[in-house]
């Protein structure tokens, strides 16, 4: 093959990968929004947290699975006491209201997890490391990453699971009855504040994988909760309301963003790989508003 | 006596809604609630099933009393509603939204209906046939799969009946089941009505306008009149009624 193709396919493939990490984050919004219509700022604050208890919970020489499970654990019962503390009061206001509730929720868990675990960057490692596959680059030369690709399994595995549940059990159902109508909800007999409990459980769920895969990306510091800012362009392309808009989302963020880099960046000086997933996610909201596979609004008047 | 309601008061800080409302629901019988605008007939099917805490009287349902009911334990005690303005679940299928219906009667825990073992399979099989005959009984076989938000009005409606008839109610409570029909639509609601209440054996209390339907289908009716009640008895003994006939069209000073 010519190199020049080879290049491109690396670009290109790994553009997608990291598109499925940045899938990873939009994920726990998608999660939150579809069952309470609330956009949760905290995300970015939750896989941090997540990500540095796991890493503080390894280097105080605790097993792995153990650190995992008590981690998981630790994400579950802030979902629950979030639930509690900060949405129960508030039921039945306005989403602008949850909306600032849950940038309040952020702050408070990074200065909680940097309160507990100390401020100091660590690395991570999952004990799969970030180096291209062997037999496709002697084969083909073409040098994709081992741990993109695990990252992209994990990721595929985790929304098809979630889309199952979602469409196929009555919590899912009832979550997505939530998230329609609260008083409808409650008039057949579903319980908000248990689904809302649920629903953040799993939310901290994704952000404790999510966490772990960027961990090893980029180590565990405070950056960490900037990805959610990426994830802000994947869910104005994916929609809101759709997980696998949130893959596909995360897809073409990635992809694009990568080979913009590559092959325009230069003529600009560099550099728009930062800011050019935000120019498509504007170019997107203006030919359709509602997302890729967002649910199209129409007004009766 | 299925249902009997006790002196019960409601008011919105100033505004009395409803003052020292008492009537009682037998079994099996469609008892209609009427009166005009602002009467308190929706404030009275929502202190039923708990959307509004009454400040006071009692409620009393299938021998147990209660002071004030809170919407969840409502519906696990069997009272099933429909609301004045649809509130379904628009972006869901129609077997969706029938199936949410039966949330209560579902049993499997989190864990088994995430790993989605055998017996949450089972059980969703199991509903899902509960679900399909009351499909085939409303007659909306062919809207099955559709997105309920773009349906007509009429039928949302029907889906709306739908999903409270899928939690097997004891006492179906219906706020205005044929506001906005046309003749045609009417008359199919009112006999998916009576056939609820002759094939299942539901209890009706249901809130209506026209006043045709009215005497046509319900065996009793009480009229609410500035949140108090004017008359109570049967469809012809309430439309002679001075008091009512007063209320509807108004007396000369």
């Amino acid at each position: 093959m010519p190199i020049e193709v080879i290049f491109f396919i690396e670009v290109l493939v790994g553009g997608l990968l990291a598109g499925v990490m940045y899938s990873l984050v939009a994920l726990g919004f998608v999660l939150i929004y579809k069952a309470s219509g609330v956009f949760n700022f905290a995300q970015g604050a939750m896989v941090f947290f997540a990500a540095l208890t796991f890493v503080s919970l390894l280097e105080m020489q605790w097993n792995f699975w153990l650190a995992l499970l008590v981690t998981l654990a630790v994400m579950v019962v802030l979902g629950l006491v979030t639930e509690r503390v900060v949405l129960r009061p508030l039921t039945n206001q306005p989403p602008i209201t949850l909306f600032m509730a849950t940038i309040g929720l952020a702050f408070v868990l990074e200065g909680l997890s940097q309160l507990i675990w100390g401020s100091q960057p660590h690395g991570l490692d999952l004990g799969i490391a970030d180096v291209p596959i062997e037999w496709l680059s002697q084969r083909w030369n073409v040098n994709i990453s081992q741990f993109d690709i695990f990252a992209a399994c994990i990721a595929g595995l985790l929304v098809a699971v979630l889309a199952v549940f979602f469409q196929k059990t009555r919590i899912g159902r009832a979550l997505r009855a939530v998230a329609d109508d609260h008083q409808a909800a409650l008039a057949v007999g579903i319980p908000l504040q248990h689904i809302w409990a649920i629903v953040w459980a799993v939310a901290g769920f994704v952000a404790l994988v999510a966490g772990l895969i960027w961990g090893v990306r980029n180590g565990v510091q405070f950056a960490l909760t900037f990805v959610a800012l990426k994830a802000l362009p994947v869910l104005l392309i994916g929609g809101f309301e759709s997980i696998p808009g949130a893959i596909i989302g995360g897809l073409i963020i990635g992809a694009t963003e990568k080979v913009a880099e590559v092959y325009f960046g230069p003529m600009v000086g560099g550099g728009i790989e930062s800011w050019f997933a935000y120019v498509v996610a504007l170019l997107f909201l203006l030919v359709r508003p509602e997302g890729l596979f967002g649910e199209k609004h129409i007004d009766r008047v | 006596m299925i249902l009997s309601v006790e002196n019960v008061s409601l008011a919105f800080g100033g505004v009395k809604a409803l003052s020292e409302v008492s009537f009682e629901v037998k079994e099996h019988e469609i008892r209609a609630i009427i009166g005009p605008n602002g009467a308190g007939k929706s404030s009275m099917l929502n202190v039923l099933n708990g959307v509004y805490q009454p400040q006071q009287g009692k409620i009393r349902f299938k021998d147990e009393e209660f002071e004030r009911m809170d919407p969840h334990e409502a519906a696990s005690l069997g009272i099933a509603r429909t609301f004045q303005n649809i509130a379904l679940f628009k972006g869901m299928t129609v077997l969706d939204n029938l199936m949410t219906g039966r949330n209560l009667r579902m049993r499997c825990n989190f864990l088994q209906q995430a790993l989605w073992l055998g017996p949450a399979k089972r059980e969703e099989l199991q509903h899902r046939r509960a679900v399909e005959q009351i499909i085939d009984f409303l007659e909306i076989q062919h809207i099955r799969k559709t997105p309920v938000g773009r349906l007509p009005y009429g039928l949302q409606k029907r889906v709306e009946l739908g999903r409270a008839l899928a939690a097997e109610p004891k006492l179906l409570l219906l706020d205005e089941p044929m506001a906005g029909m046309n003749l045609e639509e009417k008359q199919d609601m009112c006999r998916f009505v009576l056939d609820v209440n002759d094939q299942y054996g539901t209890t009706i209390v249901l809130i209506e306008h026209d006043m045709g339907v009215v005497m046509d289908i319900s065996d009793r009716v009480v009229v609410l009149d500035y949140g108090r009640k004017i008359a109570d008895g049967t469809p012809e003994a309430v439309r002679n009624d001075q008091k009512v006939i007063d209320a509807y069209l108004g007396v000369a000073h």
